[in-house]
């Protein structure tokens, strides 16, 4: 018999009717507002003509304020002190979402802390991941051309409260990213 | 402007497909794949940045029974009734590319109802919707990897990307592997299905044999006597040794 090969499942879009399936209460507050330590990370979601898209979902990945991940469970229901890492957030009519997290710390000596965002939606076959950057000095920023670098770039728009759109394509389109390593298409 | 027909979309579909080749196809859809025509507007146009996956991005969010009661695996018993429909067993293994269980992960459903209809408010498909049926479900994967809901098999639905488009019937699912990297969005579909050749979301994946992978098998030891009928369907979150490689790479082999 020869070695059973395991081939990777397709992906397939998420299509316009998961909302009374993926967003959960809480799904968007990683962090309660009322901590002190915590942010709010926000922005629209803009389609290649300029237009929002109402209907995509987002997710957040990021690790604690030391930069270390999280393995706390919770996610799915909040006891409103844990801080899980994870959040998922639909955007609203206007293509604007908004999560309540903590300020990521770096991953690893002289890289910039960012959390990870994966955006899922109608038209799109299979998600974009993206990192949204908290600063600029970093090996793998430093891969970006010049000119796209500052689409993976937060905007401080206010105490604690950072901005990141994102442009699915067309003028000012995000970078987005493609992980080695895992035969990813 | 004039109606896209059927015949449009396929011919557009088939000339994807030809000029895709046969060599070396990706496992995924085609981000630009404009049969469909929702991601005309939707998809990058730069080619992705290629990255070293951080330490965080190598593990996934930790997900437990504190997250999902056992009982939301069964999509039939969510309301005071019986949900109308054929109610049917979907069961699977969820595996990496080397074939090891992805264990303690997230696995969530949500699909139709029999006649096609979602619960979701924009959706106008004028068929009816059912009382006792919701259509979304979770699961936490067991130590070997595996799952097991209970539903109603999802009627077609009609859509409006062209004249007289259906989807072939599907569940959607998401998965969360040991890696973020690894997260996955797709559909099961059921076998044997009339659509499949006319629908641009399925076939918006150019490799044939990675199509057949989203098609669940009738496993008649899964059905239960005088109950349900039983659907199988592994999930397979990463590409294995011998798997699709990307172009830049596949210069330096």
């Amino acid at each position: 018999m020869p070695e059973q090969e395991y081939l990777q499942t397709p992906s397939q879009t998420v299509g316009p009717f998961f909302g009374y399936a993926l967003p959960y209460d809480g799904g968007p507050d990683v962090a309660s507002r009322a901590d002190p330590d915590s942010i709010r990370l926000h922005g629209t979601v803009y389609d290649g003509a300029g237009e929002p898209v109402p209907d995509a979902i987002l997710e957040i990945w990021g690790p604690d304020a030391s930069g270390a991940p999280i393995s706390e469970r919770g996610s799915l229901h909040r006891d409103g002190y844990a801080v899980t890492g994870f959040g998922r957030a639909a955007v609203d009519r206007a293509g604007h979402y908004t999560f309540t997290t903590v300020r990521p710390g770096a991953t690893a000596e002289g890289h910039a802390p960012y959390i990870l965002v994966t955006v899922f939606a109608r038209g799109l076959l299979h998600h974009l991941f993206t990192r949204a950057y908290f600063a600029d000095h970093d090996p793998f920023l430093a891969t970006v051309p010049e000119e796209r670098r500052g689409t993976l770039l937060v905007e401080q728009d206010g105490e604690r409260s950072y901005r990141f759109d994102i442009r699915l394509q067309g003028e000012g389109e995000t970078v987005f990213i493609d992980f080695k390593g895992d035969g990813r298409g | 402007m004039t109606e896209l027909s059927q015949e449009q979309i396929s011919a557009e579909i088939a000339a994807v497909h030809a000029a895709a080749g046969t060599g070396p196809l990706p496992p995924h859809p085609l981000r630009d794949f404009r049969p469909y025509r929702s991601s005309t507007l939707r998809h990058p146009t730069h080619e992705l940045v290629r990255a070293d996956p951080e330490e965080i991005e190598l593990v996934s969010p930790a997900f437990g029974h504190s997250d999902v009661a056992p009982e939301e695996s069964d999509l039939t018993i969510q309301h005071s009734g019986e949900p109308l429909g054929e109610r049917i067993i979907v069961a699977g293994r969820v595996l990496d590319g080397e074939g090891r269980p992805v264990r303690g992960q997230l696995i969530e459903i949500w699909q139709a109802n029999s006649s096609g209809r979602y619960v979701h408010k924009r959706d106008q498909h004028p068929a009816p919707l059912d009382p006792n049926f919701t259509g979304v479900g979770r699961a936490i994967t067991g130590d070997d990897g595996s799952y097991r809901f209970i539903t109603i098999k999802p009627g077609p639905y009609p859509w409006k990307n062209h004249r007289n488009a259906w989807r072939p019937a599907h569940i959607h699912f998401s998965l969360f592997g040991s890696a973020f990297t690894q997260r996955l969005v797709t559909q099961m579909y059921f076998p044997n299905d009339p659509l499949f050749a006319l629908d641009p979301i399925y076939q918006s994946i150019v490799d044939p044999a990675a199509r057949e992978r989203l098609k669940s098998v009738y496993d008649h030891d899964l059905s239960v006597p005088e109950w349900a009928m039983g659907y199988r369907w592994d999930i397979v979150l990463t590409g294995g040794k011998a798997t699709w490689m990307e172009p830049e790479e596949a210069d330096h082999a």
